[in-house]
């Protein structure tokens, strides 16, 4: 008995002379996250993002959500494009999404970051059906990975902007999702989230209740006589339109958006402390000094 | 072959009642009955299946405003100094309200998409409500989206007509039999007006639409009384209603002294309660249930008898039509009218041949001015007499002197907000008289002018002091050609208040008919909503 229990437990030693087989990758790029698309997790996953995720949420970020009737005119699977200011985003994002899309939507997370480790990787892909993909270039496995997903009928949520925004400011948007959309012939529509810096900005772990928005834009559809890079600046603008129509309305967003006039989510092209400045104090803190003179 | 009858939708049906026919479903306020109707003499007019809903609405509108029916495309008609102004029918219409999105948020939507691309800044957005009440945020916001809402109302530019804001009226001239026509100033002094329909029925739409829901009494009057109504037969037919020959002619003027108009008119299919779901049994045809149907029904009517009528009516108005959209035109008013009545009827029309002696009519929890509201003993008899009555071509299907036999629990209950000339109305006026003239003669300029009623419906959420009035004027064709109305299941008081004859039950009101029109009455029960309109041409 216990020999067999040493054959099964304890690996063979690798013979003298003979070169080791290269140790095999299971992080990063390569951590395998078929298992969390498969039934079991699927259930477990419904739980989590119902039960606990949904509470989170509602404490910290309900979202008002504007224009999911453009969610109506898309039929079959469509990659959902955000700016991404927090790791709010991704829970916000799925929980006002409906029921039957939130369930089957894979988001494309950072290789490096949420897959670096075993654990992270199982959190991030059993919870948030998370997916990994190369954040620095459009690598060919997470290229073919996405697309195949999307081909199963699963749509997929990208940041495109390749992580959360440092300054509060937003990041130019990166070409991958265009280039899916290009290659799979798939939609894209355009999300703008607002408030979720609030709740949860980079670089803070504790949480902090904000007003939070969740704007859905129409969908757009890749031609074939479009370039990847032009298409990813269309994509592009259609969140500013949406970040535009949160900050003013909605026909003075539409009106610079057919001049192109929208404010972008880059903010100017200037010095830190001035982009920082024009900003604004950003602090969570409340700002009503204690011992305040009474008014009189 | 059986899956395929049940895509393509079916015409109406005139069902000759024997003795297997099953009981018929009769609408009951909020609630049900289920009838047995004497076999042998008595036939059900069921309404058309729905029409299969256009698949790309947006796409369609988008080419409607495209191109347009004897008018130039919208985005040729925009520049960017231009005074703007968008009408669009208020919460009377669709009913019940549709699930959003709502037709005009997708049509103004796109209108005002156009608007921006020219880089048009002075836009202003009004709910052509005429006299009825002003539609409150959530109801706008409903009907446009929030978008539109947060866009436009925090500056002031989308708000609620004012009929009675003596600066903002207009006239614009008179007609050929000297009618006023009068007109909100900011649309009559406009560059472009563009006016957003929902054609529920073919009464709807047309000059109506700028003619009346833009205009205030003074204009209003001339078509909203007992002699244009009575010759009206009937007000759904345009071309035998004198109410729409007048807006026609008021149209004319308008045409000529007032703006530009880009109308944009839609119609919807008959798919009130859904396919599917909780009300589906609502829309199906009794021999047709399944068992599940039966159940639900049943389920529904115990449930709802022990229920308090308040809960009943949340429950009822918060119903949202799963309405898919079936057509939609735009250009100028006339020839997108024509068009927009061609495709309502075809919804709509069920022929049927010859008269009976008795009329039944179930009617329903919702009419057009109460939505969000209570149906009171008057809009019972507006929506039976009114509407139910006048839904017809050519001939109604009961004879002159017949009888009308309506299910409505009608309580006498009034919205406070809403409807607090119509209290009045009840207990004063109707204690007094019934007829629809005298009233006319004697109260509606009372009414119509009272400071209180003006300043309620100004500032307030309430109808017209003259409103109930023409809820009254809308029956007065039928209580002229009806020999006796009778009220099953309603409040007894009530009921007589409203000069109608209460039963307990539908064999007793056929009994107390039969005085009317003979024993052994044939009858005609029509089985609406959803909506169909009998053809006699």
């Amino acid at each position: 008995m216990k020999k067999i229990y040493r054959f099964l437990l304890r690996a063979p030693a690798t013979p003298e002379g003979v070169e080791p087989l290269p140790p095999q990758k299971r992080v990063g790029m390569h951590f395998n996250t078929s298992w969390a698309r498969r039934w079991p997790a699927r259930v477990g996953r419904f739980a989590g993002l119902e039960g606990p995720l949904r509470v989170a949420v509602w404490l910290f970020a309900t979202p008002n959500r504007r224009g999911l009737e453009n969610l109506d005119k898309v039929k079959g699977p469509v990659i959902f494009v955000a700016n991404h200011h927090s790791h709010a985003d991704t829970p916000l994002l799925l929980i006002s999404l409906p029921m039957k899309i939130r369930h089957k939507t894979a988001v494309a997370a950072a290789s490096d970051y949420f897959f670096k480790n075993k654990i992270t990787g199982v959190v991030s892909a059993l919870f948030i059906g998370a997916i990994p993909v190369d954040r620095k270039r459009v690598g060919r496995q997470s290229a073919k990975l996405s697309a195949e997903l999307l081909a199963e009928g699963w749509n997929l949520l990208i940041y495109p902007e390749g992580g959360r925004s440092p300054d509060g400011w937003g990041q130019s948007f990166r070409g991958g999702a265009a280039y899916l959309s290009k290659r799979c012939n798939t939609p894209i529509l355009p999300i703008h989230l607002s408030g979720t810096d609030r709740v949860l900005r980079k670089n803070t772990f504790i949480p902090r209740p904000a007003i939070t928005t969740a704007t859905f834009g129409k969908p757009i559809y890749p031609s074939t006589e479009e370039r990847s890079a032009k298409l990813a600046l269309r994509v592009e603008e259609a969140v500013n339109a949406l970040a535009d129509e949160i900050r003013t309305d909605w026909y003075t967003a539409r009106k610079r958006a057919h001049g192109r006039q929208n404010p972008t989510l880059t903010g100017p092209a200037v010095s830190e402390w001035r982009r920082a400045w024009i900003r604004g104090d950003q602090s969570r803190k409340n700002k009503r000094p204690k011992n305040a003179w009474p008014v009189i | 072959m059986a899956t395929q009858h049940r895509h393509t939708p079916r015409p109406g049906l005139v069902l000759e009642v024997d003795r297997s026919t099953p009981p018929v479903m009769f609408h009951h306020g909020e609630g049900f009955r289920l009838e047995k109707l004497p076999p042998g003499r008595s036939r059900v007019i069921y309404p058309a299946e729905p029409k299969t809903g256009i698949a790309d609405p947006d796409n369609a509108i988008r080419q409607a405003l495209l191109n347009p029916i004897d008018e130039d495309p919208l985005p040729s008609l925009m520049r960017p100094s231009m005074r703007l102004t968008i009408a669009f029918d208020d919460l009377s219409l669709p009913l019940p309200p549709m699930r959003r999105p709502d037709i005009r948020q997708r049509i103004i939507e796109q209108v005002l998409d156009i608007a921006a691309e020219a880089g048009v800044d002075d836009v202003h957005l009004i709910a052509a409500l005429a006299l009825h009440r002003r539609m409150t945020e959530n109801e706008l916001r409903h009907a446009l989206g929030d978008r539109v809402y947060d866009a436009f109302a925090p500056q002031g530019a989308l708000y609620n007509h004012d009929a009675e804001d003596s600066h903002g009226m207009v006239t614009l001239g008179y007609t050929s039999h000297d009618e006023i026509v009068r007109m909100n100033r900011r649309a009559a002094e406009s560059d472009l007006l563009v006016y957003v329909n929902i054609n529920l029925v073919s009464m709807d739409g047309g000059w109506k639409s700028t003619a009346t829901g833009l205009a205030d009494y003074q204009a209003l009057r001339h078509h909203h009384n007992v002699a244009a109504l009575q010759q009206s037969r009937s007000f759904m037919d345009r071309h035998r209603s004198e109410l729409h020959h007048s807006n026609w002619r008021q149209g004319a003027v308008i045409d000529a002294h007032g703006p530009r108009i880009f109308q944009i008119e839609t119609t919807v299919n008959n798919n009130t309660f859904g396919r599917s779901g909780p009300l589906a049994v609502l829309q199906k045809r009794e021999w047709e249930w399944t068992f599940k149907d039966r159940v639900s029904c049943m389920a529904m009517s115990k449930s709802l008898k022990v229920t308090p009528p308040a809960i009943q009516r949340a429950i009822f108005q918060a119903w949202r039509a799963p309405y898919e959209l079936t057509s939609v035109q735009a250009g100028a008013v006339e020839a997108v009218h024509e068009r927009t009545t061609e495709n309502v009827l075809a919804q709509h029309l069920v022929p049927v041949e010859g008269q009976t002696d008795v009329v039944t009519m179930g009617l329903p929890y919702i009419c057009p001015y109460n939505v969000n509201s209570t149906m009171n003993p008057i809009l019972v008899m507006c929506l039976g007499l009114g509407y139910f009555f006048n839904l017809y071509r050519g001939k109604p299907v009961v004879r002159p002197g017949g009888v009308a036999i309506m299910s409505h629990p009608t309580r006498p209950e009034f919205h406070p907000v809403h409807h607090p000339s119509y209290i009045d109305f009840f207990e004063q006026l109707l204690a007094e008289t019934t007829d629809p003239a005298e009233l006319e003669a004697k109260y509606e300029q009372q009414f119509a002018t009272d400071e209180w009623y003006i300043h309620l419906y100004r500032n307030s959420y309430a109808y017209h002091g003259v409103h109930p009035f023409y809820m009254w004027y809308w029956g007065a064709h039928a209580l002229q050609h009806l020999g006796r109305v009778i009220i099953v299941g309603g409040d007894t008081a009530a009921v007589r208040r409203l000069g109608f004859q209460p039963a307990s039950t539908l064999a007793d009101a056929l009994e107390m008919a039969a005085d009317v029109v003979g024993s052994q009455p044939t009858i005609t029960h029509l089985h609406n909503p959803p909506i169909l309109m009998t053809d006699m041409a």
